[in-house]
């Protein structure tokens, strides 16, 4: 038997950057997460957040396969190329993708130009998320949020509560210490889980750039052909888009720093063609990537608000 | 001063101050000066600060850390907020918590996972008692590291003897409190003195800004100690391959490291650390890993892997600090869950030895702890955990204590160490055994445990069953609430902590008597279904039949036999169940007599059918 080392012999571990911290956090926390049961699933919107998501849950299970399959609670109203990158992921050996659209989405035709984008949002994402958990009796759901994200989710926790009815309820929130997470639930009661919670938008982007990760094209800049409204680019990305009185489309180079439904997601003019490029661009500039997305200029605390709605 | 390099370090603070002594201004100051906000957010901090700040027209940073909707109709912060900002060296992530007495349970959270903390005092005012309540938080919950950020000293005129005297002050309380290493800085949060850079209206001081102190100061990631790796996952994708997945507690491993896994205690030699990006030939505290051993050896979810020359301990009785963090009170008695690591086990807590002046650190006299409240604990854990001091290692030596009943995270505690009884006391073996007993008594066990209102016919009815049994040749014994509280249980009042040990007490006397082979009657109102729950737990399975004398309160209330419900009605009697204490009505009771309907005798023989000895 050979001897234990002594503590000089154990040179230290090269010491870990801020990604490595993150990462490993993350890993810790979806392995809580799912080590004392439920049915888990992964929120998947095909968007920077959800691919570093997706990629920490490969790293948090390897070398087994990804416990718990991924859903993509679908608007119909997505950009072209999310679909197709939509369908590259699927195609992994290791990926089960569930896609679900709400049937009365569908039946009563529900789009962002009549209906409003709080409407649109509401019915498609919130409820269709609401019947996709309980149509398949997920309790445990991995969303990619960021506390960075928006001032109102500074407190959110890594792992919330939700009610019968997916409600979230501030007072029910559970202090979180060290790394120590509480994941008990009584019957009917469902976790949503941020494994992002503590990485900030240059951080995802360094990840994607050291992990060398596959993104939808969207996010890098190309001449697109897009429409000004009110100083939001809308990408003209399929013949729904309505073009208003006095509106024609021009081509511009842009990028999106966020990526959802396309009529309400406003690109930003750029000429970043690489994950570095990206990165240099918001070292230098600071727009929040929620600008870019429609939904939170409807009311002040919108998101606090559709959080408790049950949307994340 | 961000930074392009993605090789930067990580540092997590904590901030804390009393209100208006500038910390949002100061935390603001910092993420703008670090070009971490937004252009967006700067747009609507230009227009709020018109509208709503305190600086005319010039930016309120203050506005730019907002929170949840109802706090800011408040205006008052009343939880942990997470901000993130970044320089070229370091990523910081800053747990921002308020200075109210009420929220010790956010400054503990937010100093758990800090390696420094930042207090803020105003140098007009000097140390305040909020001083002193956060320093010994942020050093309860292990923080070694303190920034004392005296702020405002545009409002003193940049005076350096101001600034010295309450160094001073400090540095002396801060050694009582066992913070090793304090930083004193002079700064405006305002002005910016000192914030990021240089002040010059101080050329008197000639230490590091704020800016420069947090991204030179060492970060704990490189935790010392010895191996720890608490066991989260067993993963197990064939059957040639299993590894346990874990994150790095502290210190390192690597391949041939042998290592002890508690609380078995079996000993084997580590194969590999796996991740998806290949193998590493060496692993450190705060990395998720995977790892295999040479021996197939039973490690599963709970487990602590320990370097083998320097285990962890192994007990099932600790003291400890605890920070109660729920509005219902701690009860002790009453089985709890407590979570270490990546197990989680029954735990009971005796009356706290004492509660903590969280201003003045004097020791008081408590029968609970209530939120926000810090006290020394005995506890007994229903299997053994292995863990370190707190003091010693944060992650091995932190629990949470959850409640059974609702699950909401109701406590925290740090393990000062293991009760020695916990190692010594070992149980008597005995020869003759209750089934020994029962044989000669010639009939089984039972404990018929009645519950329900004062008033519902519980007394009554277990006097009724108890002759019958007696009649029959069955050794009985009654247990009545209003009896034992003369005798054994005459310490204890009426307050739900008292409910609960009195409850306590009498299911562990139960538990002896069915031991000695009799059937016990036991008539105790009993009124939360925790502590019913722990008296089945403490028997065997088909002993306890739990007997639900159902009367509605208001029929109780009209037969008041002791006239007590009167009594409690005109507020002379306090903690009265059905008034002003709760009585949790069982769910699934093995009976159920629905009182108001059946006469005793009627109950009486109903319940003897259903036991079938
Ligand atoms: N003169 C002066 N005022 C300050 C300074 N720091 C904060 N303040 C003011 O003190 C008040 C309270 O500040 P705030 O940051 O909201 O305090 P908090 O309650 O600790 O977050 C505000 O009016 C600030 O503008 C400072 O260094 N000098």
């Amino acid at each position: 038997m050979t001897a234990t080392p002594t503590k000089a012999a154990n040179t230290a571990a090269p010491p870990l950057t801020h990604l490595q911290r993150l990462e490993a956090e993350s890993i810790h926390i979806m392995r809580e997460a799912i080590a004392e049961g439920g049915r888990p699933v992964m929120l998947y919107s095909m968007g920077k957040d959800s691919t570093v998501l997706l990629h920490l849950a490969r790293k948090a299970f390897a070398p087994s396969v990804l416990p718990f399959p991924l859903l993509h609670v679908d608007t119909t109203f997505k950009f072209r190329d999310m679909y197709s990158f939509r369908d590259i992921v699927a195609a992994a050996p290791d990926v089960e993708l569930i896609v679900h659209t709400n049937p009365d989405c569908v039946t009563r035709g529900i789009n962002p130009f009549e209906h409003g984008s709080a409407m649109h949002t509401n019915l498609w994402k919130t409820e269709g998320l609401k019947q996709a958990l309980d149509l398949h009796g997920f309790d445990v759901a991995f969303g990619g949020a960021r506390r960075d994200e928006e001032a109102s989710r500074s407190k959110e926790r890594v792992m919330s509560v939700r009610s019968k009815n997916h409600q979230w309820d501030p007072k029910q929130q559970r202090p979180e210490l060290w790394q120590l997470y509480n994941v008990r639930r009584s019957p009917g009661e469902s976790l949503r889980v941020f494994p992002l919670s503590n990485w900030t938008e240059l951080d995802v982007w360094q990840y994607i750039e050291r992990e060398n990760l596959p993104i939808v094209p969207l996010y890098l800049a190309a001449p697109r052909s897009v429409v000004d409204r009110g100083g939001m680019l809308i990408m003209v990305d399929d013949d729904r888009l309505p073009l208003l009185r006095g509106e024609s489309p021009q081509v511009r180079s842009v990028r999106f720093r966020t990526l959802g439904c396309y009529p309400l997601s406003g690109a930003v003019e750029s000429t970043a063609t690489s994950v570095a490029d990206i990165i240099d661009e918001m070292l230098s500039s600071t727009t929040s990537e929620r600008e870019g997305r429609l939904i939170d200029h409807d009311e002040a605390g919108s998101m606090e608000k559709k959080k408790q709605d049950g949307y994340f | 001063m961000r930074t392009r390099s993605a090789d930067s370090t990580l540092l997590r603070v904590v901030t804390c101050g009393s209100v208006d002594d500038g910390k949002s201004t100061l935390i603001g100051r910092m993420l703008f000066e670090t070009n971490s906000v937004h252009d967006d957010q700067l747009v609507s901090l230009a227009r709020d600060s018109a509208a709503a700040g305190t600086q005319g027209a010039e930016l309120d940073f203050a506005l730019l850390l907002d929170g949840l909707l109802a706090e800011r109709e408040q205006g008052i912060t009343i939880d942990v907020a997470y901000r993130f900002f970044s320089t070229a060296r370091r990523t910081f992530i800053v747990a921002d918590t308020p200075g109210h007495e009420q929220y010790t349970r956010n400054t503990a959270t937010g100093a758990s996972t800090a390696d420094l903390a930042i207090l803020l005092v105003d140098a007009r005012k000097g140390l305040l008692t909020q001083t002193y309540r956060h320093s010994f938080i942020v050093s309860l919950l292990g923080i070694r590291r303190v920034v004392l950020a005296i702020n405002k000293m545009d409002l003193v005129g940049y005076d350096q003897s101001c600034f010295e005297q309450i160094e001073h002050e400090y540095r002396s309380f801060a050694e009582q409190v066992g913070i090793a290493e304090v930083m004193c800085i002079p700064v405006s949060a305002l002005r910016g003195d000192n914030v990021t850079t240089a002040s010059v209206e101080m050329p008197w001081y000639s230490g590091p800004t704020l800016l420069d102190h947090l991204e030179s100061v060492p970060s704990i990631e490189q935790a010392p100690g010895a191996f720890r790796m608490a066991v989260q996952w067993v993963n197990r994708p064939s059957p040639d391959f299993r590894g346990v997945a874990g994150l790095i507690a502290s210190g390192v491993v690597r391949p041939g490291d042998r290592v002890r896994v508690l609380p078995s205690g079996v000993e084997t030699v580590v194969d590999r650390i796996v991740t998806m990006d290949g193998d590493l030939p060496v692993a450190g505290a705060g990395r998720s890993v995977t790892l295999t051993f040479a021996d197939e050896i039973d490690a599963s979810r709970g487990d602590l892997i320990c370097e083998a020359a320097q285990p962890a301990e192994v007990a099932d009785q600790l003291q400890a600090h605890v920070v109660w963090m729920h509005e219902a009170e701690l009860l002790p008695g009453r089985s709890y869950l407590l979570k270490l690591g990546t197990r989680t086990v029954g735990a009971t807590f005796a009356a706290p030895r004492y509660r903590l002046n969280v201003n003045t650190l004097e020791h008081l006299a408590a029968a609970t702890l209530q939120l926000n409240e810090v006290g020394v604990c005995d506890l007994h854990l229903d299997r053994p955990v292995a863990f370190d001091p707190y003091t010693e290692n944060r992650q091995t030596g932190g629990f949470i204590v959850i409640d059974r009943m609702t699950n909401a995270t109701v406590g925290a505690g740090m393990v000062k160490f293991a009760l020695r009884r916990a190692h010594n006391l070992h149980r008597q073996a005995v020869q003759v055994d209750k089934r020994a007993r029962q044989r000669l008594n010639g009939h089984d066990t039972r404990v018929l445990w009645f519950t329900g209102l004062s008033g519902s016919g519980k007394s009554t009815i277990a006097n009724e069953v108890e002759s019958r049994l007696h009649a029959a040749g069955i050794r009985t014994y009654l247990l009545d609430g209003d009896n034992v509280r003369h005798g054994l249980n005459h310490d204890l009042g009426f307050t739900d902590a008292d409910r609960v040990e009195n409850v306590r007490r009498v299911a562990e006397v139960a538990k002896l008597m069915a031991d000695a082979g009799l059937v016990v009657l036991v008539s105790f109102i009993s009124p939360f279904t925790a502590e019913r729950r722990f008296a089945r737990s403490l028997l065997d399975e088909g002993e306890f039949v739990e007997v639900f004398v159902d009367v509605p309160l208001a029929v109780a209330e009209a037969r008041d036999p002791k006239g007590l419900y009167a009594k409690a009605r005109r507020g002379e009697l306090v903690n009265f169940t059905g008034i002003d204490s709760p009585y949790e009505p069982p769910v699934a009771p093995e009976i159920r007599i629905d009182a108001t309907t059946l006469s005793p005798a009627q109950a009486a023989e109903a319940i003897i059918e259903r036991l079938g000895l």
